[in-house]
């Protein structure tokens, strides 16, 4: 039974394939702080590969003098804290009748939601129910509204809930709790996990918004800083447009967008180590009703 | 037992006496079924336009029928085959090899020993997940660029520099190689999840029997996770005209159009850029029905092949 030659080959090989990997996922983002704190010389002669070449801080320097990159970042903060306590209220108060058997009118209902699941109205359709008819264009709501609820996240937190054990409830009504009082009283405290994983999802979904608010938000000051990269990317915005001085300019020109990318992914991969845990078991939630 | 009976009682009672005794947990609901038929049932009648023609301003329904002249329209437009194909292309390219090497990916990670290594593995390849599209595409450009990483090697390796970004006949690569970037250990959680469910009993005893771990992933994990493997597959097959949108709208231009305009991103430049809302409508009901049509289908074969269905 040892066969101990051939599990180290195998373990060697398994090892360096998940390096690999790690290499492989990685390498984009070192390649981009290297990048972003190099000359834009090191740049251009396309030496950057690992580390700064003439390590420079240059362009985060004059980004960050001028208020306007925090200012967008303020943007995707309102919206992730509004879109976030929306999104969460609506999902758990649909979710909770859902998740009673003892509703019969729950046998309309669920396929009602499910539906929604596989079948939309197509992008036009929205763009004028929310552009035109309901008048959101360039407000808060067209970009917190249209997307609260997900059948998917209510299918989450309904199996959740339909999972706990009924007699809390029971002895909440015991108590003299009545419907309204048993969900905040005792459904909503011990659902935290639930809670947690739907608000990380949308607050990433929020953060790394950026086709809703292109399609509905004109006036540039509203924008979410994921739509302002997008057109530092594209080139739309000048390095003088971000403050940089004419002299500055043509230092920052190269590194303008990698030192971007940087800034706007930072809070996501600075929390997303801690938070991973609930994103995987959102994940596992769902598959035991799939 | 009993409070199954119970439910079989109740279910005798009128309906609305039901909904009286009931009305304060059926008052919860209201609120968020006027949102789904606001935001999602009506955007679905909103369809209409395609069959009438829609003049902008704020009536949602268009202003006069016109059959299925919109239609007649796409189906002659080369540009909507085009996009079609393209479709197809590229989520074809991408299944066939998205598919195989997520698998692997998480065969090899169940064989990995060490927790924390494993977990450390886990967390890396899990991060892309959580780009935005946005930094996503931007990075792509970066890699690719002429002055990027991509063209050092290429260069340093005695090859012409490629300026991949503008090249058609690159587009799929990057569409796929950048898909399994962000997608990889993401893909795996299903996977793993199936595997810490298979009994270790079926592991002792095939150990028993001599096995070694490569005969144990073949004969014992891969039987284990074939349902999920399944549902997983066909699930892929049913959105097989979706490619991805944002990715795709970020990351292609005019010069690369003949291999990376899809359906969505023709609907976007036709009714949002170009204001042919009837128009896109009618691209985009098309790209809808065909989808539901697929899904349908998908999860009828799981539910005869594997006994596990969406609904």
């Amino acid at each position: 039974m040892n066969r101990t030659s051939a599990f180290n080959a195998f373990t060697i090989v398994n090892g360096l394939f998940m390096i690999l990997v790690v290499l492989f996922t990685l390498y984009p983002f070192v390649y981009l702080v290297a990048q972003s704190f190099s000359s834009e010389a090191a740049i251009y002669a396309g030496e950057v590969t690992i580390f700064p070449v003439e390590f420079t801080t240059k362009t985060y320097e004059v980004i960050l003098s001028k208020p306007d990159f925090f200012r967008y970042y303020w943007n995707t903060i309102v919206y992730s804290v509004a879109g976030t306590l929306i999104a969460v209220t609506a999902t758990a108060v649909m979710s909770y009748p859902l998740s009673k058997d003892k509703l019969r009118l729950n046998k309309f209902f669920i396929p009602f939601v499910l539906f929604t699941m596989y079948f939309g109205g197509g992008l036009i359709p929205n763009y004028i129910l929310v552009a035109k008819t309901l008048g959101m264009r360039d407000t808060i709501w067209a970009i917190v509204i249209p997307g609260a609820i997900s059948a998917f996240n209510v299918i989450l937190m309904k199996t959740f809930f339909a999972g706990l054990p009924n007699e809390l409830e029971e002895a909440g009504r015991v108590d003299g709790l009545g419907v309204f009082g048993i969900f905040t009283k005792i459904i909503v405290p011990l659902s935290k996990p639930i809670l947690v994983t739907i608000m990380l999802f949308v607050i990433v979904g929020m953060w790394n918004n950026w086709f809703g608010p292109s399609l509905f938000l004109q006036t540039k000051e509203k924008w979410p800083v994921a739509l302002y990269l997008k057109q530092i990317i594209d080139n739309a915005v000048s390095p003088a447009e971000i403050g940089a001085t004419s002299e500055q300019t043509s230092q920052i020109a190269a590194s303008v967008k990698s030192t971007a990318m940087v800034l706007t992914s930072l809070p996501i991969i600075c929390i997303y180590p801690f938070v991973q845990k609930y994103f995987v078991q959102g994940m596992m939630i769902g598959a035991v009703k799939e | 037992m009993a409070a199954h009976a119970q439910n079989k009682a109740v279910d005798t009672t009128p309906l609305w006496k039901h909904v009286r005794k009931e009305w304060k947990l059926y008052s919860f609901l209201v609120i968020p079924v006027i949102y789904f038929i606001i935001f999602k049932y009506a955007p679905m009648l909103g369809n209409i336009i395609a069959f009438r023609k829609y003049r902008g301003g704020t009536n949602f329904f268009g202003s006069e029928w016109v059959g299925f002249t919109y239609f007649e329209m796409f189906m002659k437009d080369p540009t909507f085959w085009r996009a079609f194909f393209n479709d197809l292309n590229l989520s074809v390219s991408y299944l066939v090899v998205k598919f195989p090497i997520t698998l692997l990916f998480a065969l090899l990670l169940n064989e990995l020993r060490r927790i924390k290594w494993k977990k450390f593995v886990q967390t890396v390849s899990y991060l892309p997940h959580f780009i935005s599209m946005v930094i996503v595409a931007g990075m792509i450009k970066e890699m690719v660029s002429l002055t990027g990483p991509i063209n050092n090697v290429l260069a340093s390796l005695g090859f012409d520099k490629i300026s991949f970004i503008s090249l058609p006949e690159w587009f799929p690569a990057l569409y796929v190689t950048s898909g399994i970037w962000q997608s990889l250990g993401w893909g795996t959680i299903l996977y793993l999840a199936a595997m810490t469910g298979i009994n270790p009993a079926l592991y002792e005893a095939a150990k028993i029997d001599g096995a070694n771990r490569f005969r144990l992933a073949m004969h014992v994990t891969i039987p284990g996770i074939l349902p999920t493997v399944m549902v997983l597959l066909i699930l892929d097959i049913g959105s097989i005209l979706g490619s991805n949108f944002e990715k795709i709208l970020l990351l292609y231009n005019p010069l690369t159009y003949e291999t990376a305009d899809v359906i969505s991103t023709y609907v976007y430049r036709m009714g949002i850029t170009g204001s042919n809302f009837s128009y896109a409508t009618a691209v985009g009901l098309f790209e809808g029905i065909i989808g539901l049509i697929l899904v349908t289908i998908a999860n009828e074969v799981s539910k005869r092949t594997t006994k596990s269905s969406l609904w």
